[in-house]
């Protein structure tokens, strides 16, 4: 079973469906005693990232979450989920994030020249970098999934597991250990998206 | 390489979807559901919905639909029809929508746009615009392009953006179920005016047309239809290689 994180982030419809849609068992929630009997956890998210943040730390959810990742419980951030997996967010101020990957998450506007279109919205291809990740282990080179983010991870390129090119290269998705982050909804992203998630449960189930 | 996105639009009203040629003369096609997870399988890179039932019943008919759908296709979907406040968007998105389009809501209430935006994101905003050429001026219609506003469609669309619009539907009334092509000196001007994604709907009879769409126009990011996708004379597949073949940037799956 994957516990989905509840903490009042985004809506979590259609991520549940994704799961129903691939046989798996998945399950929104807040309780420490759901998600630590979880063979694998999923933290969503959509929004600006102080508020979720904050909601992470109110809810105690950010304790559970780092708590379940030491025992070696698989972890898969999403989008927004993906971007609080990492040091700390310029996204309107400095705020402080998980600080399970090393890295920051910068705005794109940094490195778009002026006039190129944010947030990038659609879909784009991914580049593997290194050995082929995990999670991708269904995917090919070139796959293209759902992007909508204004925001990117940097300052983590050793962790970078493939990047998409959107008039510059930008951090598509990144893991450590068995720590994983996708930049864009493979929720979203039709059977290629579903292939990602399919992946994280066979990991997640391996752990087990 | 961002790729251009086609998106088919499925209009509904009582459960079944319906396209109307110049918004008149209703026709039925087929179940929502069944011709979005065909879609889907067929390549679509989004799909639109709007709810054009007026009933309430209605309402609640399309809302099921569009949890049914949400739970057998994975890709994004739009919904517009009848949203008119916050509590539209809440309850859409709640059934699995990830955008919302409004319309005459905005119109008769402009305000609707920035709340919307602070609370669920620019990128969940939707502007979408039916437009007409009004003694030479671009005028926003609405209620289905029935009813002239004689606003200005540019800056219509530059106000609703600042406000917090993430993305523009631009409907030619002008074009719309001629199937002669897109309005590609419309869509100029609109794409001239604002920086965020543009999405054409009105006038596609053929391939050749979104071939042109996205030759002459780079900064139009999607072209939307319906009728020629539900009646098979533009099969998503064969638009998507013939996009290729002319250097389009295309998803394939």
């Amino acid at each position: 079973m994957i516990a989905i994180i509840d903490y009042g982030v985004g809506n979590l419809f259609s991520l549940r469906c994704s799961f129903g849609a691939i046989g798996a068992e998945a399950e929104v929630t807040a309780d420490e005693k759901v998600i630590s009997s979880a063979d694998g956890i999923l933290l969503p998210g959509v929004g600006a990232f102080a508020d979720a943040a904050e909601k992470l730390r109110r809810s105690g959810m950010d304790r559970v979450i780092k708590e379940q990742v030491k025992r070696g419980k698989p972890l898969l951030g999403i989008c927004l989920g993906m971007q609080l997996l990492f040091d700390r967010s310029y996204e309107y101020g400095e705020h402080e994030g998980l600080g399970l990957i090393k890295g920051n998450i910068r705005p794109l506007s940094d490195v778009l020249s002026a006039g190129v279109k944010i947030p990038q919205m659609g879909w784009n291809s991914l580049s593997f970098v290194g050995e082929k990740n995990t999670l991708f282990r269904y995917l090919n080179e070139g796959d293209h999934v759902y992007f909508v983010h204004s925001y990117y991870a940097a300052d983590c390129d050793e962790n970078v597991t493939a990047v998409t090119e959107y008039y510059a290269k930008v951090t598509a998705a990144a893991a450590k250990d068995n720590i994983y982050g996708c930049q864009f909804h493979p929720e979203r992203s039709g059977k290629t998206g579903l292939n990602v998630l399919r992946a994280f449960c066979e990991i997640a189930e391996e752990k087990r | 390489m961002l790729t251009k996105r086609i998106i088919p639009c499925l209009d509904v009203k009582d459960g079944r979807v319906v396209k109307g040629v110049n918004f008149a003369g209703l026709r039925e096609v087929a179940s929502p559901v069944e011709l979005a997870e065909y879609y889907s399988q067929s390549g679509a890179d989004e799909l639109v919905f709007y709810d054009i039932t007026a009933s309430a019943e209605g309402r609640q008919i399309f809302t099921d639909i569009l949890k049914e759908t949400a739970s057998k296709v994975f890709i994004p979907m739009t919904v517009g029809g009848g949203i008119n406040g916050v509590m539209d968007f809440e309850r859409v998105l709640s059934c699995g929508a990830d955008k919302v389009s409004v319309n005459s809501g905005a119109i008769r209430n402009p305000s609707i746009i920035g709340e919307a935006a602070k609370l669920y994101g620019d990128q969940c905003v939707v502007l979408s615009v039916d437009a007409k050429r009004v003694g030479g001026k671009y005028t926003v219609f609405a209620k289905g392009g029935r009813e002239n506003t004689g606003i200005d469609a540019i800056e219509w669309i530059k106000r609703c953006v600042s406000d917090g619009a993430g993305e523009v539907v631009l409907n030619s009334i002008d074009t719309d179920g001629v199937k002669n092509g897109f309005d590609l000196e419309m869509l100029s001007a609109v794409s001239d005016a604002v920086n965020v994604p543009i999405i054409a709907s009105g006038g596609a009879g053929s391939i050749s047309d979104f071939i042109e769409l996205f030759k002459a126009l780079p900064k139009v990011d999607a072209g939307l239809a319906a009728s020629v996708f539900h009646f098979g004379e533009v099969k998503i597949s064969e638009l998507k290689d013939e996009m290729i073949r002319n250097g389009i940037p295309a998803r394939k799956e």
